[in-house]
């Protein structure tokens, strides 16, 4: 990851810092400069809530060169409690007891590794709760 | 009064057993649990580090303390496994916890008991009356090299604690340090295991230091071992700090509650402030609590500490030490326990 | 109504008058351009055309597969056309559909006379192929976070099965007879029928979906020859008209969409492309759909029209979708049997439609058709872009 591009990601991978659209009230995670919903282009930032319920996933067997030493590995579409949608891995748990529903919550985690000289990746995992 | 005002801990969910260890290395399973009293130990998460180790640890110390982030004005982590050799791993935290930008920042490190000295600088801190709040953390993903008898004790987590003038859970008596330059133990620069002396870092070494820092402290305090509920020492293994403890005159009751480490391991820089972690999760208000870190190379912090009546508003609000450690565990074998700890040899 | 928008969006008839491809598969000896050249140069010959005026090619990323950017370029120098217009077109899986678009549009608008429309991709050079298709999602908020193309696919397979109760079974009927298809042409990749029980026990990639039910990675070219109606009644050669062209977008991250069991993209393009033809979807008479996975067949099908929703399984299971079915699906192999060289793709859904409908598909061929339809999907279903031609 390069450093510029890692960086300006931060406050919504480490805080979950989200757009609430002040026309309508619309949460837009990451941010946007125009809202969807009703196209207002007055936003103020949120933090969302950490707790949510997973809507579908799947477990990567066969997996990007970045992640094939992490494989199995479940990556999940998860709505948050203030209804934000987002795809996150489920980490800690044993890939075959997942299910549709289940109750879940973001923490910090490691993501990802640049090689072996670069940076670290962190931002959101989900775990079972 | 000045002391802790937020504490929490954080333990992967990962295990492994030290029979599984043994095996591997045709030891004998038997004669390392008798003689080092362990029996198995925490592993992180492929996913997990110190960073992540410790903001999980101060999220649940901000839930304690039940502050405003922006107002603590120092951040310092004590580790031996930082990720980066280069690069501070509390500005990774702060940015998680919404602590900053007008904090002072630094990593730590002072074999195991870089925790205990970032404790101290945030106590003093506040002490000086720098600052409102301080954030102290020993966390640690320890290594020990496959086959070495460290193996078989190191692990991984941590602990943080707020430091304040305000709402204290538990106020600060007395501290101190014990330190010298003594060669028991370390990693050079680039090497992946740490190297250590074997018998040599038991008595001119851990004992040694624990013993006079814990000596120096009950005299600097006018106190006797039997004035204190808890005491908990450094915990390379299950063994050394029941010694240790018991030639400063401390009873296998006192340190109980802290002696994790037959089924945490040896979280390095995280060892003796998660004991503290674990007392302070039952300790009742005007509990004395004595606290006597190790750190190889080496030097020992002493700390007491007093339990306030504070203490039962703030503990549950956070996980508890003993929930973590003893719940939601997964176990893995060894091999799965060698990828975790990038043990096995794989192209880039 | 139908006609006000009709007119508004044609100008001149335009046709397909000549097509070529290469065979899909590992074509080790053959580079991207020599691809993409001997494809463009079949449709030529195909059609009769002494010259062409300008071209479209289709690609997902000649940067992340062969580190090659600036195709249009690169295969107009080495197609021997320049100094005529090039241009490379890209919306990932639908590049193809995208060029073709292109094309129609230049030539409708009455720009120029000849246009050739063509897709390209080069996928076995060695490049991480997983993370080169990936680059088709949100980078920063899906792929990040490990997330792969057959895991995106799988997660709306599960919430498919979750919510319309659409089995494993079912999906992986849309492999067999996408297989069953593509070993009835030449230019497939697998020309190799496969059983359900295979399908079932394939390996698993992303669960619920294993590796019978993933299109493979492939190289291919294709390329198809756009000129007015008028012009190709003039080379008295076989043509077919185009009678629709439309294209729709969704959010990039799968997460962010109202459904995740729908592809709202291909309901508002099937639904503009319907209107333009003056068509239904029953009067459709085969089509070529963008089976990237098999779960994305059956969700297709349903959001085309075919089938009512959640019914789609259902249809590829009881044979609906079969030659000979109701609404033949995927009659050249589909992506699934006769290769995804992502850029390609579109186009030679174009080629299928031009074969069928000009009587020339051999034992696949489908009686009597007159209308067939190409969609054409990009990412997760963040575009899409539908043609329907017409037999004449």
């Amino acid at each position: 990851m390069i450093s510029p591009r890692y960086h300006r990601e931060i406050p919504q991978r480490y805080r979950l810092e989200a757009g609430k659209c002040k026309q309508c009230g619309n949460i837009s995670f990451p941010p946007r400069l125009v809202c969807p919903k009703c196209k207002s282009k007055s936003f103020e930032t949120v933090q969302l809530g950490r707790e949510g319920k997973i809507l579908t996933f799947t477990i990567i067997r066969v997996g990007p060169d970045k992640f094939s030493k992490e494989t199995p590995y479940v990556v999940a579409i998860i709505e948050l409690n203030d209804g934000v949608r987002l795809t996150a891995q489920v980490s800690d748990c044993d890939v075959d007891k997942v299910a549709i529903g289940d109750k879940v919550k973001l923490v910090f985690r490691k993501i990802q590794d640049e090689g072996k000289s670069g940076l670290h990746c962190y931002g959101y995992k989900a775990v079972l709760t | 009064m000045i002391g802790i005002v937020g504490y929490g801990s954080y333990l992967p969910r990962y295990r492994i057993k030290v029979d599984l260890i043994a095996k591997q290395w045709g030891a004998d399973t038997e004669a390392i649990k008798r003689g080092l009293m362990l029996y198995e130990k925490t592993v992180p998460g492929t996913d997990e580090d110190t960073i992540t180790i410790s903001v999980e640890a101060a999220k649940y110390a901000l839930q304690r303390a039940r502050i405003d982030p922006q107002k603590i004005g120092a951040v310092y982590i004590g580790s031996e496994s930082h990720p980066y050799a280069v690069k501070p791993s509390a500005t990774i935290l702060i940015d998680a916890l919404g602590i900053g930008p007008h904090v002072h920042v630094a990593s730590y490190e002072f074999a195991c008991k870089a925790g205990t000295e970032a404790m101290y600088v945030a106590y003093s801190l506040v002490k000086a009356g720098e600052m409102e709040y301080a954030l102290g953390i020993g966390a640690d993903t320890s290594q020990g090299a496959p086959g070495d008898a460290l193996e078989y004790s190191a692990s991984a987590g941590g602990s943080a604690f707020i430091m304040g003038k305000e709402n204290v859970v538990a106020e600060i008596l007395f501290t101190n340090s014990y330190t010298s330059d003594t060669p028991d133990f370390w990693r050079r620069e680039h090497e992946f295991y740490p190297r250590h002396a074997g018998r040599f870092t038991g008595e001119p070494a851990y004992f040694k230091h624990i013993h006079n820092a814990g000596k120096n402290l009950l005299e600097k305090s006018g106190l006797s071992p039997k004035d204190f509920q808890f005491a908990v020492f450094h915990m390379p293994n299950g063994k050394f700090p029941q010694e240790a403890g018991k030639k400063l005159g401390f009873t296998k009751e006192q340190m109980e509650v802290g002696w994790i480490s037959p089924w945490m391991g040896n979280t390095y820089s995280g060892s003796s402030p998660t004991g503290l972690s674990a007392i302070l999760d039952v300790a009742k208000p005007g509990d004395k609590i004595f606290m006597v870190s190790f750190g190889s190379g080496a030097g020992s912090d002493g700390f007491i500490y007093k339990v306030t009546n504070e203490i039962d508003k703030v503990r549950d609000l956070a996980p508890k030490l003993r929930d973590m450690l003893d719940n939601d565990k997964i176990y893995l074998d060894y091999g799965e326990y060698a990828k975790f700890r990038k043990k096995i040899i794989l192209n880039e | 109504m139908l006609n006000e928008m009709k007119s508004r969006f044609a100008g001149k008839d335009v046709a397909v008058i000549g097509v070529g491809m290469t065979k899909f598969g590992e074509l080790w000896k053959k580079s991207l351009r020599d691809i993409f050249v001997e494809a463009s140069l079949k449709a030529i010959e195909n059609s009769g055309v002494d010259h062409i005026d300008s071209m479209y090619v289709g690609t997902m990323s000649g940067g992340l597969f062969v580190g090659q950017e600036h195709i249009g370029a690169v295969m107009a120098d080495y197609l021997g056309v320049a100094p005529i217009p090039a241009t490379r077109v890209e919306s990932a899986c639908a590049s193809g559909g995208a060029a073709f678009r292109q094309a129609y549009f230049e030539v409708a608008s009455g720009h120029s006379e000849i246009v050739l429309a063509g897709g390209v991709e080069k996928m076995t050079d060695g490049a991480d192929v997983t993370e080169a298709l990936a680059a088709a999602a949100d980078q920063e908020y899906e792929v990040y976070n490990g997330i792969t193309f057959p895991g995106l696919y799988a997660m709306i397979a599960r919430a498919h099965m979750h919510q319309y109760k659409t089995t494993r079974e079912q999906l992986a009927h849309v492999a067999v007879k996408n297989h069953k298809n593509g070993s009835m042409n030449p230019n497939a990749q697998f020309r190799s029928p496969v059983t359900l029980e295979q399908v079932m026990k394939a390996t698993m990639v992303a669960d619920p979906l294993r590796l019978l039910d993933c299109s493979p990675v492939s190289d291919g070219g294709a390329a198809v020859i756009v000129c007015s109606v008028d012009y190709a009644k003039k080379l008295k050669k076989p043509y077919v008209k185009v009678v629709a062209s439309a294209q729709a977008s969704d959010t990039i991250a799968l997460h962010s969409r109202e459904s995740l069991t729908a592809l709202k993209c291909v309901s508002v393009a099937a639904d503009k492309a319907y209107k333009q033809a003056g068509l239904k979807p029953s009067d459709i008479n085969f089509a070529e759909v963008h089976d990237c996975f098999t779960i994305a067949e059956i969700v297709v099908t349903e959001d085309l029209g075919f089938f009512e929703k959640g019914l789609g399984g259902a249809a590829a299971e009881n044979g609906s979708t079969a030659i000979g079915g109701k609404i033949p699906i995927n009659t050249s192999g589909g992506l699934k049997s006769k290769g995804h060289p992502v850029g390609a793709t579109g186009v030679a859904q174009i080629i299928e439609l031009y074969e069928q409908l000009t009587g020339n598909s051999g034992e696949r061929q489908v009686k009597n058709a007159k209308y067939g339809l190409a969609q054409n999907m990009g990412g997760s279903g963040a575009s899409c872009i539908i043609h329907i031609l017409e037999a004449v």
